[in-house]
């Protein structure tokens, strides 16, 4: 990736006993999820990038524009620099009622440079009841929307979100991943979103960094990463894969909802989505069993032909495989002595039957 | 029976406004500082900040007078300026309640911007205010119960302050004359009535404006 494009940089700082040191290059559209344990660097990282953090060794480029080069000395502080930042917890300003802290950010932009309306961001995170209440009234949930919608008002060219799902409570986070959702797809703006779920990645996330003790392990788009069998946390109970769909058609017949995408037709529960929309779907590694015959006589609706592109083994009993059928990539785990019965290689080729699918 | 004299009062409450106003304007930015540096020295500034709180009034005033005198460096310098050295005088006063009363205003505007913490700064850079105005529309309004204790806690201690002005002021009528200091002359000549219309009125407003404060902080929690 050309340095000047998209959003690149490289920030060396020491905090106490961490050391953060990390080069990154993401693309200047879409999510990219900023994935790792905690205490990981996340934070840290997105906050050099908000100049909220000053790392001593450093440079930043965003979408062409230099917003640090410690080589010349050039520091941009944080409130000249067109970014959206949302923190994990609720941030608003406790004196001000939910609209004048929507305007506090928004009057700060200039009429011509706003490119976000009042009303667009009330109606996209549908604030618009809470307007006149004081932050101390309103719930974990509304209180992050409200902060979102007060991030988006100052047209920013870089969204930073930390963690905003991590401290709300299943419910809420239901209420509101909907809502980013909405963003993703309604503005054309970078996010980079921090969090340590793997459902939000899958769920949200078109590119992802997986950060760990400081530095950055891997990167690039999320099925490529996700199906990395060399990364430790592909280790995990939930390894699996996202795979990007469209909805084909439902058959109501027997509550169905049918999703194509590159390597064939899944079947999963009856959804309330649209036929044609773009949808994503989940299939964990422990979902996916291996067959070397096709089998006739299954209660398995969804099986693929795939082709073995790699195996490793795990510390146990059991081993990852990954799958390719037709470009896109699946995940099983199955165990070490099913492998050896079945003389699993790269190479060879396997009937994929996928017990669950999970739309995201 | 002589009738009271009130000039002692609109002395008092000048000195109060001014020192008050003096404070707020060096104590914010001081306290703001001690708030967020992790300064080694950060400690010996406390120390001197709080030494007016546990320094008998006479130390504080006699080290005051000597500094304010003919040959003390700031009366030196008034002397070389103006003519005049600044003990017994109401600019020598208002030097000396600010001392005084500095840790009254420095303290709890700490308070306030250590337990207000970096995040509203930090936010309200992310919604590109520039560093004076996060100051007055986040830190101010967050901060107003720590600045009505400071204002109320430094204006009523330049009113009750004695030993001080006693030292540095000497008691001057209509110059240097405040009113704790008319108090003790009129007991000192047995005028009981005068002595006690100025107490009651010290006393009444005292109560008033603590009154006034807690009505206050308790609306902004």
């Amino acid at each position: 990736m050309d340095a000047k494009s998209g959003i690149s940089g490289c920030f060396q700082l020491q905090q106490g006993e961490f050391k953060l040191d990390m080069q990154f290059a993401v693309p200047g559209r879409g999510v990219t999820a900023v994935f790792g344990a905690s205490g990981s660097g996340k934070t840290s990282l997105i906050r050099c990038i908000a100049g909220l953090e000053r790392a001593p060794v450093g440079e930043l480029y965003v979408n062409s524009q230099c917003w640090q080069d410690e080589s010349r000395r050039f520091f941009l502080p944080t409130y000249e620099r067109p970014l959206g930042y949302v923190f994990q917890e609720a941030s608003l300003f406790a004196h001000l009622t939910v609209q004048r802290n929507l305007e506090y950010g928004f009057k700060r932009i200039a009429a011509e440079q706003r490119r976000v309306q009042f009303d667009e961001a009330v109606e996209l995170l549908g604030i618009r009841p809470l307007l006149t209440r004081y932050p101390a009234r309103l719930s974990g949930g509304e209180r992050q929307r409200v902060a979102i919608a007060r991030a988006l008002l100052t047209s920013p060219r870089l969204l930073l979100m930390d963690e905003p799902l991590a401290a709300l409570d299943m419910g809420s986070k239901a209420d509101i991943l909907p809502y980013l959702e909405r963003l993703h797809t309604e503005l054309s703006l970078p996010v980079l979103y921090i969090t340590h779920a793997l459902h939000e990645v899958m769920r949200l996330a078109d590119h992802m960094l997986l950060v760990q003790n400081g530095r950055i392990l891997s990167s690039g788009a999320v099925q490529s990463v996700l199906t990395r069998l060399d990364l430790a946390f592909n280790q995990s109970n939930d390894a699996g894969v996202m795979i990007q769909g469209q909805v084909a058609g439902h058959d109501e017949r027997f509550h169905l909802t049918y999703v194509d995408f590159a390597g064939g037709r899944l079947s999963l529960c009856r959804a309330q989505v649209q036929i044609g929309s773009p949808v994503r779907v989940s299939i964990l590694a422990r979902d996916v069993s291996l067959a070397l015959q096709p089998e006739e006589n299954s209660s398995i609706l969804n099986e693929f032909l795939c082709t073995i592109s790699d195996i490793v083994e795990d510390a146990q009993c059991r081993l990852l495989v990954k799958l390719d059928v037709q470009g896109a990539s699946l995940l099983a785990r199955i165990s070490r002595k099913s492998g050896h019965l079945l003389g699993l290689q790269p190479g060879t080729l396997v009937y994929a039957r996928v017990k669950s699918v999970a739309l995201l | 029976m002589e009738a009271v004299n009130w000039t002692p009062v609109g002395l008092t409450l000048q000195l109060a406004s001014l020192t008050t106003v003096i404070l707020l304007c060096i104590g914010t930015p001081l306290a703001w500082w001690l708030a967020h540096t992790r300064c080694w020295w950060k400690s010996l500034v406390e120390a001197a900040v709080a030494l007016p709180l546990v320094l008998p009034p006479t130390v504080l005033g006699f080290y005051l007078l000597v500094l304010l005198g003919p040959k003390g460096a700031l009366g030196g310098l008034a002397t070389f300026i103006s003519g005049t050295h600044l003990a017994f005088s109401f600019t020598g006063l208002v030097i000396g309640s600010v001392v005084a009363s500095f840790p009254f205003v420095v303290q709890p505007l700490q308070n306030a911007f250590s337990s207000m913490g970096r995040r509203p700064l930090e936010v309200a850079a992310t919604l590109r205010a520039a560093p004076l105005d996060r100051f007055f529309t986040v830190v101010v309004p967050l901060a107003l119960p720590g600045f009505l204790t400071a204002i109320t806690l430094s204006f009523a201690h330049v009113i009750g302050e004695f030993g001080v002005i006693l030292m540095i002021g000497g008691n001057i009528p209509g110059k240097t004359q405040v009113v704790s200091i008319a108090i003790y002359d009129h007991v000192e000549m047995l005028e009981f009535t005068q002595a006690h219309l100025l107490s009651g009125a010290m006393l009444g407003f005292s109560f008033l404006v603590l009154v006034a404060l807690y009505a206050l902080n308790r609306r902004y929690k």
